[in-house]
């Protein structure tokens, strides 16, 4: 039995969808919904990835790999903002942070 | 297939590891499985022969980003089960988000498959494993033809490392710290002032 393109479609299916499910799952928890966009991230990698390489076409993997590079920053500056912001409240629940009344 | 009994069992314990990330009840445990999915997950592109990614994946994913949320899940001082109240009360509403979403996906997928690009016309062709080895081939196309891009994402980069000291960077009062442009920038006239001695009389 060979493993063809859709098996990893289906794995990154599942874990686009533990991704949406964790973000609807925990929410008062910041640090678990940026993981679980990481998640997402890591689900949409493996669709590029696969479609490059069962296309054999090099390009998709460039692309993943510029999808890593926001991946990696958006972590960064997510996380500075929850320090700065559990500095100055001392909270990190979604339901507190309100103080913009969006 | 020893390919194939590898696929599945990498790509068990990624699904496996990425539901643990939702359900665990300590934040901890939830960063400690994401680095397995990500490991897994690099195994799966090494299956497919995308060792550059694989490698990227974990050097970025495992030595960098999920060590900073590590870092910042032992750092804050979290009251963990007031954060895990109302986690019940959004499973049904979750799971059939979750439920309509992978449906979806899968539906999606299905008529993919059934369209004139199908996903079996890519299998035939097989998990393409050029003659170039594969980080030859993506050096080839980054630096040539995506060099704006690979630019960019440097810029992208750099901006984020800025923002994150930026942000975090904060001035305790009290505390004593070397100025060095105050230093630098101090004019002659402040530093040092001649004083005309008389004989005999010495400095008052």
């Amino acid at each position: 039995m060979t493993i063809g393109l859709g098996h990893y479609l289906f794995v990154a299916a599942v874990l686009f969808t533990f991704g949406v499910l964790g973000i609807f799952l925990n929410r008062k928890n910041v640090i678990i919904i940026l993981m679980c966009v990481e998640l997402m991230l890591l689900a949409v990698n493996i669709n590029l990835v696969a479609f490059s390489a069962f296309q054999g076409n090099v390009i998709g993997q460039v692309f993943a790999m510029l999808v890593l590079t926001v991946a990696a920053a958006e972590a960064a500056i997510g996380l500075a903002i929850l320090v700065v912001y559990f500095r100055n409240r001392g909270t990190v629940e979604v339901e507190d942070i309100n103080a913009m009344k969006g | 297939m020893l390919q194939a009994i590898a696929f599945y069992v990498f790509a068990f314990v990624t699904m496996a590891s990425g539901a643990m990330v939702v359900v665990s009840r300590n934040p901890i445990y939830s960063v400690l499985f994401l680095i397995l999915a990500f490991f897994n997950a690099a195994a799966l592109f090494l299956l497919i022969g995308a060792e550059f990614i694989a490698m990227i994946l974990v050097i970025v994913y495992v030595g960098a980003v999920a060590v900073l949320f590590l870092f910042v899940v032992m750092m804050l001082d979290i009251n963990i089960a007031k954060l895990r109240a109302g986690f019940f009360k959004y499973l049904p509403i979750g799971a059939l988000i979750g439920l309509v979403l992978l449906a979806e996906i899968l539906f999606a997928l299905g008529v993919f498959g059934s369209g004139s690009a199908t996903i079996s016309a890519l299998d035939s062709a097989g998990a393409h494993v050029g003659t170039v080895e594969n980080t030859r081939a993506i050096g080839r196309v980054l630096y040539t033809q995506y060099f704006y891009l690979f630019q960019a994402a440097g810029v992208v980069l750099l901006v984020a490392m800025i923002g994150a000291i930026v942000l975090t960077l904060r001035r305790r009062p009290g505390v004593r710290r070397q100025r060095i442009s105050e230093q630098l920038f101090r004019p002659k006239e402040e530093a040092i002032t001649i004083v005309k001695v008389p004989t005999r009389g010495g400095v008052s």
